[in-house]
């Protein structure tokens, strides 16, 4: 028997997680998240989290875009297959301009796709919260704060009796089951 | 007097969702009854009735694959006929539903949340249809990928200076960024019913299709930087796409096509096309899918109003397009705007003005927009003048060019009618299937709006 995979307390609306965060953050926790059905405004500050990294990705991607699509039209233009067309120059800036900007939105937009599949970790089969009973209402109406045994602070007691301190309708250890191998 | 109370109350008729909305009906409503509703009798009806007209679609792809181009009305100096026509008003279509998903989503439009699943899903079927008829056209629909440009044998590589290369590249980014889009935007709604699905085949499916999303706020984060960073990607790439289709026609030297009014007064036009296409959809399915709470009187009356403003500016461009013709003072430029005004093709000039110009001047009355059955009519007349523009464009123009020696009139043949009228069937059926199988509102949105209007009346009261 693994140790649990952490505790979570489980709200009836969204402005009690709103304050559940604000005081988990204030308590010191470092690793811990609030599930909820849908983006609540104003929780990342709540809850202290960082600026989403996805940006970064987009831009990568789209500057990888714009190369190709130059690069692609000098390459076959100037330097690999050099045909005169209307006495037009080999390559330019100009006419292979929607090629690039195509692909730079294309690039980008893969770029975005990645980087949100890295920093949240998606896909995967299976998560620890997925067996709580109440799983089901937390992609519907119900929200929850999960505070990890990794964490620093944690002590199953003390952690459990300040979450129930926030007036939660439930906490509830979360067991770390080993996956079941099919 | 009207208390600050009384106006914010949740009865006000212009109301986003209507009053009797909550989390547990829409639940109902979006995710457990539209799968019961659709097990009706008008469910099968429709589905029967659209795969009778995709099995048409397949026959006359079959039939073109085995004889050749050569059974349409084609015939040189009208080469693009049907084909092109079909694809520039397909792609228009799926035009509206990336305006309302990103270009209203920056824009902060929330009336955007009940019906940008729809649009989103129509664009991607819309898209589907266009991308059918430039490969079809091409004769040899294998040799496809010589557009694509990749290092060959032969030692050739696509000529980048043409606007048919560009659209190669603008109409695949666009179908796969809206295919991304729309999928990411389903992952939450998708957990949703994952969740709420007994255990079963369903279930894994949806589960498979979720990405084990949980709705961490760690997620949401991400997600929302994801979604807002696609929808302004997806803005300027709408306004390219129907610009580079536009483009294809202005660039060749072809009496009327020679303009550079073309790429705005083609991207205008599918932003027409597409909402009248929106209200076609939307009517119908709201109605029978009892969705009136979310997709409310106010939702038709903009729809109206984009309709109206879109139009309008359709109509500014066949003003331009009749100035410029004129002023060009070509007499082959004027030969084609008399053959429009007056010739052969009159009658369809003048109905594509009382479609797009005048009929839509109903707009102008608030109780025509919020009437779904008139604005359903008018979307219908504006759905099918639009098609008859593209019509106008494509054919008087290639029918009499410069060579007067070569001028034929166009006659579009039974084939031409078939896959035409086979896309529109296949278009569909695949929104048939779409109500049924997936969440057709987006829910994790909707729960948003709902619980900022709980938040709105708790600061009132």
């Amino acid at each position: 028997m693994s140790k649990p995979y952490g505790i979570l307390a489980l709200f009836n609306t969204a402005q009690e997680i709103y304050h559940a965060a604000e005081s988990v953050r204030d308590a010191g926790y470092k690793r811990w998240d609030c599930i909820t059905p849908f983006p609540i405004h104003g929780m990342n500050e709540a809850m202290g989290l960082k600026r989403s990294l996805v940006g970064a990705f987009t831009l990568v991607g789209g500057l990888t875009g714009f190369t190709t699509g130059m690069t692609i039209a000098w390459f076959a233009g100037e330097f690999n297959y050099p045909l005169i067309v209307q006495g037009k120059p080999f390559f330019s800036f100009v006419f292979p301009f929607p090629v690039a900007y195509e692909l730079t939105i294309l690039l980008s937009a893969f770029g975005t796709l990645i980087g949100m599949f890295l920093t949240n970790r998606l896909p995967r089969h299976h998560h620890p919260v997925m067996d709580y009973s109440n799983f089901h209402r937390l992609t519907d109406d119900k929200f929850a704060v999960v505070i990890e045994t990794d964490d620093p602070l944690y002590d199953e007691a003390k952690t459990k009796r300040f979450l129930e301190e926030l007036h939660p309708a439930e906490v509830v250890v979360l067991e770390n089951k080993e996956e079941v191998k099919a | 007097m009207k208390t600050a109370k009384q106006e914010n109350a949740p009865t006000r008729p212009n109301e986003l969702l209507g009053p009797e909305m909550s989390p547990e009906l829409l639940n109902q409503r979006v995710g457990d009854e539209a799968r019961v509703r659709a097990r009706a009798w008008w469910w099968w009806l429709a589905l029967f009735a659209t795969a009778g007209g995709v099995f048409m679609m397949f026959t006359a792809i079959t039939w073109v694959l085995a004889k050749g181009v050569g059974i349409w009305g084609l015939q040189i100096p009208v080469a693009w006929g049907f084909a092109i026509i079909n694809f520039v008003w397909w792609i228009g279509i799926g035009h509206a539903g990336t305006f309302i998903s990103a270009i209203l989503l920056l824009l902060q439009q929330d009336w955007r949340n009940s019906i940008n699943r729809f649009t989103e899903a129509m664009t991607l079927f819309a898209v589907a249809c266009a991308g059918l008829f430039p490969l079809l056209h091409l004769g040899r629909p294998q040799y496809f990928y010589y557009l694509i440009p990749y290092p060959n044998e032969m030692g050739l590589w696509p000529q980048f200076r043409s606007p048919l290369v560009w659209d190669f590249f603008a109409v695949s980014t666009y179908g796969t960024v809206s295919l991304i889009f729309w999928y990411l935007g389903l992952v939450p709604d998708l957990a949703t019913m994952r969740d709420r699905t007994k255990p079963g085949l369903r279930k894994k499916i949806y589960a498979f299709f979720s990405l084990g999303w949980l709705g961490r706020d760690q997620q949401w984060k991400d997600y929302r930087a994801l979604y807002f960073m696609l929808a302004g990607l997806a803005t300027p790439l709408v306004i390219s796409v129907h610009s580079i289709v536009g483009l294809d026609f202005a660039v060749s030297i072809v009496p009327g096509w020679h303009s550079t009014v073309f790429p705005p007064y083609f991207v205008a036009g599918a932003i027409f096309s597409g909402f009248a296409m929106v209200a076609t959809l939307v009517i119908p399915i709201r109605k029978l899918f009892k969705l009136e709470g979310m997709i409310t009187t106010r939702h038709l009356d903009n729809i109206g109003k984009v309709m109206l403003a879109t139009g309008m500016m359709v109509g500014f461009g066949y003003v331009s397009e009749v100035f410029f013709e004129w002023y060009s003072g070509d007499a082959f430029e004027m030969q084609t705007l008399m053959d429009r005004l007056t010739g052969y093709y009159a009658p369809v000039f003048w109905t594509v003005i009382f479609c797009n110009v005048i009929s839509i001047q109903a707009l102008w009355w608030r109780g025509i927009r919020t009437n779904p059955w008139l604005l359903w009519i008018l979307a219908g007349v504006a759905n099918i003048g639009m098609w008859m523009e593209r019509y106008l464009i494509v054919v008087t123009s290639l029918g009499h060019d410069y060579l007067t020696s070569s001028w034929q009139d166009f006659n579009a043949t039974g084939w031409d009618w078939a896959l035409y009228l086979g896309t529109l069937c296949f278009f569909f059926f695949l929104v048939v299937l779409f109500v049924r199988l997936i969440p057709m509102v987006s829910m994790h949105e909707i729960r948003e709006i709902l619980h900022e209007r709980a938040e709105r009346g708790k600061e009132a009261s």
